[in-house]
């Protein structure tokens, strides 16, 4: 046989070898071909591409392999359980960018299932190599391996651990200075994945110099890059004190606030649990807050939204309310009451209206001037029906319950009690008793005592 | 005698008499004797109750002497303990005030200044109105901007239709459709078609492959300092007329090779390279791959890896077991092992009483 001739086999079979890779990623992308593609052992094919002669031909396995990764978890471990990791982590080693982007790609697909596929993930030695891509020149190579660590830490602290034991932290921060948008909003990402489990972890990310960048991010426009860095803020906030400390010195404070004005509402979401995180820990964190107008925005970010959005926002201005009286003060003059009254009667949801009875509970029960502002709202009753009601929850009516008492426990306005008296049950009757008793007994103890024993009508 | 007779005669009348007359007074001698005692007891008793009387009036006076000292006595004592409750009641009117003062002023100056409070109170709602104000603004900001950035794309948008439709413009002869003659003014797209440039169709482009040229980088990019085109005019054997140079001259500089200095002949990684040179010397003499981890959390999760002798599907190894004193239970006598009498050998005493169960002897 002639030269050409022989090379003619071998060119037809790098040609078929081009198209069924290029085929099989193509119908990846459609679900409903996936099912087949499984049944037809589409992997086991797929596996020895990855080690094929020609760059073409292993990217495009490895981008149908990641593909097909992402679509169920017993693909993924399909996938592991025939030895392609330690293949694709081999690999990865020597190639250009492209198969390194589709194998982080791989990577990022089989972990995001369950715990055991990352743990599998990382066992295979996976963690080195990304973390060798994020120092890439490529921009694309270092979103992907982002992602994929991102995708790892995300379930325990045990993975993460191993992420930052790898050394990814340093590097994902110099990622989060990096120009392209994208990438700073997955680098911002995996370090709230890796800050949000424990505060070891968090002190870590810290450590690495991350929150100064973080908090340079927070103006940006694009609103997932913002959602992803008060998300990444808040995790690490809300440890301990310190931490809180050293996220409030990098001057987030009235820059956050523009945040709780967003038109997305996930980024006012966002918003408003970083500022909870970090009231919640201390009064004179609340104090700060409180000094900066952030007590306003997150008022008028309560009254903007609707539904899941406001509950980080109502349980914020109960933690400011419960650590000083001084504090429940600033949030009654600061038109917090209406506004919760407002959501507890409007809101559907069970958890929420615990959450505002919860708040107006922390606001009212410093002293009778607090529980007079919160009772001429007509909170007490609508409080005393959600407690009746018996398709409240179990969490609401403790939570009413126990508002109610404190609330009581200092309130003396003698209208607010009034309608009370109609139909309580006997444990909140008491207390309303009892403050009539305290309101009404020195009036009598006058009358009584008054010359001639006649009551006097001139009180 | 006759008077003796008589006398005689008298005699027993005379006792009689004589008792009768006494007895007589014996009538009221009693009677006196009763009322000379009535009046004596009276009278003793007067004297007695007058002595008694004397003896109370000189008690009572005695008596009223001793209580009123008693009494002086206990004045003094009461006046002493009111004049003292007086001095501690004004002691304590005086120390409530002036704790009352300390109190108020020490309250007031450094735990709660009421006044402070209020001003903190009235300096928050003003900042509230203030950060109110400028989220306000700031949301206001962003809706005109988002406002100006839909305008410009509808504008981009607008153009770019004119552009394409750029042939429907009304010519002189014929007026366009968006000119029609029943209409008493053209409609607003001819006026934007009379404006747009057309739109000429992007032709595909040959793929350019991306030849370095040498301006890109050289500092010396003066045009004629360096020959444009690729190819180096050929060298024919034949010698031209003229003042040139030997064609081996020529020839020899054509195709001189390249004598690198030694600072670029050498690598410009050399130092990478030598270390990683050295690092994989230093690594042959490793006994183990692994870095020394200092907690035991780095080495949580490693899977341990038994060795081949134990993990093979065949039972572990028998060396060592089997072969020097093997034990089977089933072929002994009675329950017991033999009794060591002697101590055994350093080499044999660890036997069976190790902590592994690897050999599976305990």
């Amino acid at each position: 046989m002639s030269q050409r001739q022989v090379f003619n086999v071998f060119e037809q079979y790098q040609k078929a070898r081009v198209q069924f890779v290029q085929m099989v990623a193509e119908l990846a992308n459609k679900p409903q071909n996936i099912e087949i593609l499984q049944n037809a052992g589409v992997i086991s094919l797929l596996r020895p591409l990855l080690l094929d002669v020609v760059p073409s031909v292993q990217q495009t396995a490895a981008l149908a392999l990641g593909r097909l990764a992402n679509y169920n978890e017993d693909l993924a471990e399909a996938i592991v359980k025939d030895n392609i990791l330690p293949q694709l982590v081999y690999s990865m080693t020597e190639q250009n960018r492209f198969y390194k982007k589709a194998a982080a790609f791989v990577f990022r697909a089989v972990s995001k299932h369950s715990p055991q596929l990352a743990q599998a993930v990382v066992d295979c030695g996976a963690l080195g190599i990304l973390v060798i891509c994020l120092e890439d020149f490529d921009p694309g190579v270092k979103e992907a391996a982002a992602w994929a660590l991102g995708y790892i830490s995300r379930h325990n602290a045990e993975l993460s651990q191993a992420v930052v034991d790898e050394g990814a932290v340093p590097l994902l921060v110099l990622c989060i200075q990096e120009p392209e948008i994208a990438l700073k909003r997955v680098a911002a990402s995996v370090l709230s994945d890796i800050a949000k489990h424990c505060p070891e972890l968090a002190h870590a990310v810290v450590d690495a110099g991350a929150i100064p960048h973080l908090a340079q991010m927070i103006v940006s426009p694009n609103a997932k890059l913002k959602c992803q860095v008060l998300s990444a803020l808040s995790q690490i906030a809300k440890h301990c004190v310190d931490l809180a400390e050293m996220v409030v010195e990098a001057e987030i404070f009235p820059v956050v606030l523009t945040c709780l004005k967003d038109k997305d509402d996930d980024v006012k979401r966002n918003g408003s649990i970083l500022v909870r995180e970090i009231a919640k820990h201390s009064p004179e964190l609340s104090q700060l807050i409180v000094n900066r107008g952030g007590v306003a925005a997150v008022i008028d970010c309560i009254s903007s939204c609707k539904g899941s959005i406001r509950l980080p926002g109502i349980m914020m201005l109960g933690y400011v309310a419960a650590h000083s009286e001084n504090l429940a003060m600033a949030v009654i003059i600061s038109k917090g009451v209406p506004q919760l009254s407002i959501c507890l009667s409007e809101e559907p949801e069970d958890h929420i209206k615990a959450a505002t009875a919860w708040s107006l509970g922390q606001i009212g029960r410093h002293t009778s001037e607090h529980a007079k502002a919160v009772a001429v709202t007509n909170t007490l009753p609508v409080l005393l029906s959600l407690y009746m009601a018996a398709e409240s929850s179990e969490d609401l009516q403790v939570k009413c319950e126990k508002s109610m008492k404190n609330i009581l426990q200092k309130c003396t306005h003698v209208p607010a009690l009034e309608p009370l008296l109609h139909d309580a049950p006997p444990n909140i009757l008491k207390h309303v008793l009892e403050q009539f008793s305290k309101v009404l007994f020195p009036w009598i103890f006058r009358c009584t005592s008054a010359e001639g024993g006649q009551l006097s009508t001139s009180y | 005698m006759a008077t003796l007779a008589r006398l005689q005669a008298r005699s027993s009348f005379l006792r009689s008499q004589y008792y009768f007359r006494n007895r007589v007074v014996d009538v009221f001698r009693k009677k006196e004797y009763d009322a000379a005692v009535k009046i004596q007891s009276w009278f003793r008793g007067c004297q007695v109750r007058a002595y008694i009387r004397h003896l109370h009036k000189i008690a009572i006076i005695i008596q009223k002497w001793w209580r009123g000292f008693l009494g002086r006595k206990m004045y003094q004592l009461v006046v002493k303990v009111a004049y003292y409750t007086m001095k501690m009641n004004l002691y304590n009117a005086m120390a409530v005030r002036i704790q009352k003062v300390w109190r108020g002023y020490r309250i007031r100056k450094y735990c709660f200044n009421y006044f402070y409070l209020k001003e903190y109170l009235r300096a928050v709602s003003e900042t509230n109105e203030a950060i109110r104000e400028t989220l306000e603004e700031f949301a206001e900001m962003q809706e005109r901007e988002e406002k100006k950035a839909n305008l410009e794309r509808e504008e981009k948008k607008r153009d770019y239709q004119a552009r394409k439709m750029h042939y429907l413009l009304s010519t002189a002869q014929i007026p366009g459709i968006y000119n029609s003659p029943f209409r008493t003014e053209p409609d607003p797209w001819e006026l934007q078609l009379q404006k747009a440039k057309p739109l000429v169709h992007p032709r595909p482009q040959v793929k350019q492959m991306y030849s370095p040229s040498l301006t890109d980088w050289l500092a010396c990019t003066s045009a004629h300092s360096f020959p444009q085109s690729k190819f180096l005019p050929p060298i024919t054997r034949k010698k031209c007329q003229g003042p040139f140079r030997d064609i081996n001259e020529v020839l020899e500089q054509r195709y001189k090779p390249l004598e690198p200095t030694l600072r670029v002949a050498e690598p410009f990684n050399h130092l990478k390279l030598s270390r990683e040179e050295l690092r994989r010397k230093e690594w042959v003499q490793n006994v183990n791959d692994k870095m020394f981890l200092p907690f035991s959390s780095y080495h949580k999760n490693e899977k341990y890896i038994p060795s081949m002798h134990s993990s093979s599907k065949y039972g572990p190894d028998s060396c060592g077991e089997q072969h020097f004193r093997s034990e089977n239970p089933k072929k002994w006598i009675c329950d017991k092992d033999f009794q060591t009498v002697l101590p055994s050998f350093d080499l044999f005493s660890k036997y069976g009483k190790s902590y592994s169960k690897a050999g599976q002897i305990i």
